[in-house]
């Protein structure tokens, strides 16, 4: 019922009729995307349309239809549900011929994705996930992390909290794969930077009311609550937090996953002064800005998130493997997206790491005061860059099996 | 950590009151359910959608109009009300003779147009709408910090639930409105204008609706999903309460709200489900619902 597909043929298709039969090793002639995510829920404008949007603006940038190959882009909604997920997926590998799936934030969903891909032999070119056992424990030949992970947020905000003072902690966390991974790798962070995590509590996703929760943060005595949550879980926790005096009163809030939608949401005067992770930013420089202005124009004067970035640059890198491999197999081109360096406007230059992650600069933000915004989504300082190397957990610390110690 | 004494006193008495306005939403939607229900035997899928219209009815007269909360408290539940009777009088009203079945199905449709068209609108993440100034803060109450506004919520959704209540049990319009209910045709030939009546209860509750998605804009963001996350608590309520049921669905609110809060202290892991476990013993326990009377 709520398989929500819209087709969307790129301009190569126009092509097709007139490039005759080359590429014989692209299955059917045509390279499938499937981007997969939340259409409808808490995590549809972080994702949603707009990577569908990107993944399209891939396509056109690659050139595919001036390189004679012909792209197809598929978009389902997954409701955030596994089964759902795991559903359109088997249908587009199996019934639809798709060849690579985008996208498919909600780590619970990735996770199963992840397996259906690696039997069935195909790629995965995850943005909006964030569980860091996608190139850990789940870690396979045909998937590809790209934006950010749990480990690369901990790292990041997490670091720097326990830097500036927030020693004690006590976590929200959302009650699924994303949310415990999270946790479990900002307490790794918390403590090995000496400080001590007081407690934690698991709300369902998709949660309304926050103040019971944020009541027992705030008996916990923790000098800083940590939200290993997202979307708008993490918008309704900060809101409701300041209603209930929690950072009058000493606590501080560190928005563990926070995007540039969230704050958006939240308007300037509820998000200012929130610290926060991201591996992209509309305006870091001028490649960024200039992308950024195209894809709002695009998506109704809306800025891209990080996962939208991430979308655009790993079906660009994707299209780059498949065109130097001629293929569209699974392993073939994931291997080769490993042994080129990523080179893109919106990441700069980069690599694939043997476990699938991808590697890059990530940023510490800190949110501007309203005064200090001169422009429509003119939101973040940049407070530190985490070179690529720290950014991201140790490849030997990860358990990925397909890494040999 | 589950132990009831693990947990100081002082704690338990914030959730509990927590619970209370939660419960103060859950009561108001559900009266509003419980009127239409009870008066016109529609089940109204719509009214968390109509909820969310009220709370964004809000925004735009803040954001294009510049009337401010107290206007849109007043406002947007007549704007609002105005679009539920212009929803009765070009579609429900055709369905009052068929089975419940339809009524459910045009209602959900309705919902799901509605929604689809904000979200399509605005995105899912929602637009923020600041508590009035004369409410902002709170009182420290020694176990807790007690926002001003909630207060607030709790003391207007409990003022209105009572106003309801005693004007549908306790005056003659409320009686007219009750026979009406039971015998529509003698009613109309004590010269009393049923089908108009009809049109300004659906009004009414759509209203009331409203009003609570006003009271909800300040303190969640204004969201189109709000009301959908909502309503299935709320039949939830409405069905422990006993369909139709006034009274009923006000008591029922409240003490859910507190149930819930409850449990977000002692197994949070369950918040969400509590309500359709009780739900479920409640049928089987006793089909018409705790106040409820049997058909």
């Amino acid at each position: 019922m709520a398989l929500k597909r819209k087709l969307m043929l790129s301009a190569a298709l126009a092509l097709a009729f007139t490039a005759g039969a080359a590429q014989a090793e692209i299955s059917g002639d045509v390279i499938k995307i499937g981007v997969l995510n939340d259409r409808s829920g808490l995590y549809a404008d972080l994702a949603g349309e707009g990577s569908v949007i990107a993944a399209r603006m891939a396509v056109e940038d690659f050139g595919a239809a001036d390189k004679g190959i012909n792209v197809e882009i598929l978009s389902a909604d997954h409701q955030n549900k596994p089964d759902v997920g795991s559903n359109i997926t088997r249908q587009w590998i199996d019934v639809d011929g798709v060849d690579v799936i985008a996208d498919v934030p909600t780590s619970s969903v990735a996770l199963a994705v992840n397996e259906i891909v690696r039997q069935k032999n195909k790629a995965f070119l995850n943005s909006g996930a964030g569980s860091s056992d996608l190139t850990g424990k789940a870690c396979s030949p045909n998937t590809v992390h790209w934006t950010y992970d749990t480990w690369a947020l901990a790292n990041g905000t997490g670091k720097a909290v326990v830097q500036t003072g927030g020693d004690t902690w006590f976590f929200l966390t959302a009650d699924y794969a994303f949310g415990h991974a999270l946790e479990r790798d900002t307490t790794a962070v918390v403590e090995e930077s000496g400080g001590q995590v007081l407690g934690s509590v698991r709300h369902p996703l998709s949660t309304a009311d926050f103040s019971s929760f944020l009541l027992q943060a705030q008996a916990s005595g923790a000098k800083v609550i940590g939200l290993a949550n997202a979307g708008g879980d993490t918008t309704n926790a900060i809101k409701q937090a300041a209603e209930f005096g929690i950072v009058q009163a000493g606590q501080s809030l560190a928005g563990l996953l926070v995007f540039l939608t969230d704050v958006h949401a939240l308007g300037l005067q509820t998000a200012q002064g929130l610290v926060l992770t991201e591996s992209f930013y509309w305006d870091l420089n001028d490649k960024t800005r200039e992308w950024s202005e195209r894809f709002a124009e695009l998506n109704g004067g809306k800025y891209p998130t990080m996962v939208h970035a991430g979308v655009y640059a790993s079906v660009l890198h994707y299209l780059k493997a498949a065109e130097a491999t001629q293929s569209d197999d699974g392993t073939t081109v994931v291997t080769k997206m490993k042994e080129i360096p990523t080179d893109d406007p919106l990441f700069g230059q980069g690599e694939i790491r043997q476990d699938g992650r991808k590697i890059h600069d990530m940023y510490l933000f800190q949110v501007k005061a309203p005064e200090e915004s001169k422009s429509p989504y003119d939101y973040y300082n940049l407070r530190a860059t985490i070179p690529a190397a720290e950014a991201f957990r140790p490849i030997e610390e990860g358990e990925c099996p397909l890494v040999q110690g | 950590m589950f132990e009831l004494l693990g947990i100081p006193p002082q704690a338990l008495f914030g959730q509990i009151m927590l619970g209370l306005i939660n419960g103060a939403f859950y009561a108001m939607l559900s009266l509003g359910l419980a009127v239409i229900f009870g008066l016109l035997n529609i089940i109204n899928f719509a009214h968390g959608a109509l909820y969310m219209v009220g709370a964004f009815t809000a925004w735009f007269l803040l954001q294009y109009l510049g009337i401010g909360y107290w206007g849109a408290l007043l406002l947007a539940p007549i704007l609002v009300g105005a679009f539920g009777v212009v929803i009765e009088r070009t579609m429900l009203r055709h369905l009052y003779k068929l089975d419940h079945l339809y009524g459910l199905l045009l209602t959900f449709g309705l919902a799901l147009v509605i929604q689809g068209l904000f979200q399509n609108k605005f995105g899912s993440s929602g637009q923020p709408y600041a508590i009035p100034s004369v409410l902002q803060g709170g009182q420290n109450l020694g176990f807790m910090f007690f926002p001003n506004y909630r207060a607030w919520v709790v003391v207007a959704s409990l003022g209105m639930c009572l106003a309801t209540w005693y004007v549908i049990e306790r005056t003659k319009l409320g009686s007219y409105l009750r026979a009406a209910t039971e015998n529509p045709t003698l009613v109309q030939a004590f010269g009393i204008n049923v089908p108009r009546m009809i049109m300004l209860t659906y009004g009414f509750g759509v209203g009331l609706a409203a009003f609570a998605g006003v009271l909800a804009a300040p303190i969640y963001q204004v969201s189109p999903l709000m009301g959908a996350d909502l309503i299935i608590v709320v039949f939830a309520v409405v069905v422990i309460g006993g369909m139709g049921s006034i009274l009923g669905s006000i008591i029922t609110g409240f003490t859910l709200g507190i149930v819930e809060g409850l449990t977000k202290v002692f197994y949070p892991e369950a918040s969400n489900i509590v309500i359709f476990v009780i739900m479920a013993i409640v049928l089987l326990l006793k089909p018409a619902g705790l106040f409820g009377r049997t058909a």
